[in-house]
């Protein structure tokens, strides 16, 4: 095994349930030691079968997964040493905390004095060394969610995977959670893969994000270029907020691509995933891109826009334009002197500029 | 505001009175509607049980037979035979007594009442009844001379102990006890020691039964609760069909299918394993009673698994198999403990209906098979020795009520789970 070889890969890893259907149609990824990877997609899109997978609860149908550079589809659950926290945390309710963090250590052999420091250490590492004689069902949820990490952590597992972990929480918990997790990330150096559908989540806490849909890996890459460079329309859409204009594609100049958009307008953008003239393609636009009243030049594309609706949101103030055959168009316009004239059913020119409108396939 | 301080509502009413009072109506609306439920339980439960009790310690058929006579035994010291006076009473208690007709209160009731104790004593009663009349005084000598059986001072010591109307003699036969010449209470012979036997041999049947049943149960519970609902619902017919099906209709069918020219006897020949005449006797005997019964109460046992097993998620398998438990293992530490409540609620249930049975061991246990339930039943019904009856039934219901504090004080009646 070479040094640079990941600690996880899966290799065209295919999955059918039911002999019909390809639930995981090829999935590749590698996952670094010390990386934080997220599988990030809406609700059945594949992210649980795939953990699941590599966990050992489900076959692959296809394809091999690797785990320290070994092929592991063969190796039972119990013999890969892979921590895991479920969605619902799967603490035993007939043990009490304390017991909890035990077994794996038990299971392990490992004399009773050491099962109690170690207990005791990872217990402290979360936050609830006096919790030990509680049973589960007199935790709160947060603190559930605790104990159930630290249970995935207690016997030093290579790799930890997390299934929608905070999927329970509100909102506040969640956030504080997602801190302690990416704290302990770092501090232990350890090796994660996290399933989530929500994409905040994922853009906070990992280095590089899955991004799944139809059992497909749509965009794989660090959070910043998920954002900044979506390299299809599902991702630009499915990440952050964005507007998007259809049109076909007029002419294609090396970097740029003239568009005509089904309102007739002329609009230049950024070439991503479209091949040839004449294809049908979406523009992506962050609202925070878009320019109110541009000054002469800054610009490369600027369309008179009728206001339709302003929403105060203090910072900004969200605004819906009709523009393009759009009507509705949002752009979060900075809370400035500025724009503060802004009316209801005032038309205004708007803008952007070439780079912050990708060309993506329809 | 303090503690000591009442909290008042809006009108100065103290805030508990108020909620008392709004919540009394709905409470007694509530009570309404449980009071059939109450009566019934009353007069088919209560009643019936207390109506027991009494009768294992109640049998007045001496003091209802000859009145007199019983009031006067009772006082006696018991030394050797009772004065001239006592033997009058009898004599002229017998005659009156001779007359009546009335069912229950005849020569013959007393004379069965204080055979129960002094085996083959009743034509002694009966024969002196006919010839009382005539009898006079000295009545000691004359009543010796119609039968010199009277002299014998244990039947006086025996009609001593029936005259009492509270009596624990019943108790004593039911546990396989008597009472010796001088009123000692002894062992029975052998011959007769019948129901401790029969109680050991009940508990043994019993609890083989809930062994099978819980061997039986918890594979097929544990297949219901994991299988996809369609397989599962017809999985589930099956297991309540014994429900669906009139327990005579059930019994009669292994009938058809244990006895020596039944089915499986057919089979095993037809096959070459056994020989015609090797036929192998499963029914009318222990097997039979065992085989039947396991089929009846095995829902009671797969339910309350299925009930229990449901609500545990595969994820607590899983969990513990990724932190490194072998199945086995994982199954024993997580996934059976958490099946206690239900395995605990269908052994006791199980086990309960068990002891209890009796139709169908009285059709299918022969004579080797049958069961407490099935003697109790026959001294209500054929030796009509209700007592005795009684008796046996308030030690049955004793032993279930002493294995249900067991149980309490093993797992406690809150852990389990019948549904
Ligand atoms: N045991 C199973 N048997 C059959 N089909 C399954 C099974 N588990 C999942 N599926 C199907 O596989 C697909 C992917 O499921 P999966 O649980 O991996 O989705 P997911 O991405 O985790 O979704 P979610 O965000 O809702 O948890 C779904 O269409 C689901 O119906
Ligand atoms: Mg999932």
């Amino acid at each position: 095994m070479s040094a640079e070889s990941p600690l996880v890969r899966f290799e065209n890893i295919q999955k059918s349930y039911d002999g019909e259907i390809l639930v995981v149609k090829d999935f590749n990824l590698d996952v670094a030691k010390g990386e934080f990877v997220t599988m990030l997609g809406p609700s059945g899109s594949g992210k649980t079968t795939c953990l699941m997978m590599l966990a050992g609860f489900e076959p692959a149908t296809n394809g091999e997964i690797y785990l320290k550079g070994k092929p592991i589809n063969k190796v039972p659950p119990y013999k890969r040493g892979i921590g895991m926290v479920f969605q619902n945390y799967a603490l035993f309710p007939h043990m009490t905390v304390a017991e909890n963090l035990s077994f794996p250590l038990e299971v392990r052999g490992i004399s009773r004095s050491e099962r109690e420091t170690r207990v005791k250490r990872a217990l402290d590492m979360v936050q609830l060394g006096e919790f030990g004689g509680r049973r589960p069902m007199q935790l709160s949820g947060g603190q559930q969610q605790r104990v159930a990490v630290a249970r995935s952590l207690v016997f030093d597992p290579d790799l930890v995977l997390m299934d929608e972990p905070l999927g329970a929480l509100d909102k506040n918990l969640r956030e504080q959670m997602q801190y302690e997790i990416k704290h302990l990330h770092e501090q232990l150096g350890l090796t994660v893969v996290y399933v989530t559908h929500d994409q905040t989540e994922a853009l906070t806490m990992s280095n590089r994000i899955a991004v799944f849909d139809d059992g497909i890996v749509q965009q794989c890459a660090a959070p910043a270029a998920l954002y900044e460079n979506p390299e299809n329309a599902f991702v630009a859409n499915f990440i952050g907020e964005n507007n998007r204009i259809m049109g076909t594609v007029k002419n294609i100049d090396g970097e740029h691509v003239s568009v005509t958009a089904d309102s007739g307008d002329n609009i230049v953008a950024h070439k991503v995933n479209i091949e040839n003239v004449g294809d049908r393609t979406t523009l992506s636009l962050r609202p925070e891109r878009v320019f109110v009243s541009p000054e002469e030049g800054s610009v490369d594309n600027v369309f008179s826009a009728k206001v339709e609706e302003l929403i105060y949101h203090g910072d900004h103030i969200r605004t819906r334009f009709k523009v393009c055959g759009h009507d509705d168009f949002i752009v979060k316009v900075p809370n400035s002197a500025k724009h503060s004239a802004l009316q209801e059913n005032n038309t205004v020119n708007i803008g952007w500029k070439v780079e912050d409108c990708l060309a993506l396939d329809a | 505001m303090s503690t000591a301080e009442l909290t008042l509502t809006e009108d100065g009413i103290p805030l508990k009175e108020k909620l008392a009072k709004t919540t009394a109506l709905q409470r007694r609306r509530a009570l309404l509607l449980t009071l059939p439920l109450v009566i019934f339980l009353v007069v088919s439960f209560v009643f019936p049980i207390g109506q027991m009790l009494f009768s294992s310690v109640h049998n007045d058929k001496v003091s209802a037979v000859v009145p007199t006579f019983a009031e006067a035994i009772i006082q006696w010291d018991g030394e050797g035979l009772p004065s001239e006076q006592i033997f009058e009473i009898f004599v002229k208690d017998l005659a009156a007594a001779k007359k009546v007709r009335e069912i229950g209160r005849t020569v013959g009731n007393m004379a069965t009442r204080i055979n129960y104790e002094m085996p083959g004593s009743r034509s002694l009663f009966t024969s002196t009844a006919r010839k009382a009349k005539k009898i006079e005084a000295p009545y000691k000598e004359n009543l010796i001379k119609v039968n010199k059986k009277w002299a014998n001072p244990t039947i006086w010591l025996t009609m001593q102990r029936a005259a009492r109307d509270i009596t624990p003699a019943f108790y004593v036969a039911a546990l396989d006890l008597k009472y010796d010449e001088n009123g000692d209470i002894v062992r029975a012979d052998e011959l007769y020691q019948i129901y401790l036997n029969n109680f050991i041999k009940t508990l043994g049947v019993s609890a083989l039964i809930t062994l099978i049943c819980v061997v039986l149960a918890y594979p097929v519970a544990y297949l219901l609760s994991v299988l996809p609902l369609r397989q599962a619902n017809l999985l589930m017919i099956m297991v309540l069909l014994p429900f669906w099906t009139s327990l005579l209709v059930r019994t009669t069918a292994w009938i058809a299918i244990l006895q020596t020219e039944g089915v499986i006897n057919d089979m095993l020949v037809f096959m070459g394993f056994i020989s015609d005449d090797g036929r192998i006797q499963m029914i009318y005997n222990q097997t039979g009673t065992i085989i039947a019964m396991v089929h009846i109460l095995l829902p009671f046992m797969i339910l309350p698994l299925y009930s229990v097993m449901k609500t545990i998620p595969p994820t607590y398998m899983r969990a513990a198999l990724s932190m490194g438990a072998k199945p086995l293992y994982a199954y024993r530490k997580v996934y059976l403990p958490q099946t206690l409540p239900g395995l605990a609620a269908g052994t006791l249930l199980v086990f309960i209906l068990a002891i209890g049975y009796y139709i169908t061991p009285a059709l299918v246990g022969g004579e080797d098979g049958l069961l407490i339930s099935n003697l109790i039943a026959y001294h209500i019904q054929k030796s009509l020795n209700w007592s005795l009856g009684a008796a046996l039934g308030t030690l049955l219901l004793a032993v279930v009520l002493i294995l249900y504090w067991l149980y309490n004080k093993l797992i406690g009646i809150d852990k389990l789970r019948f549904g």
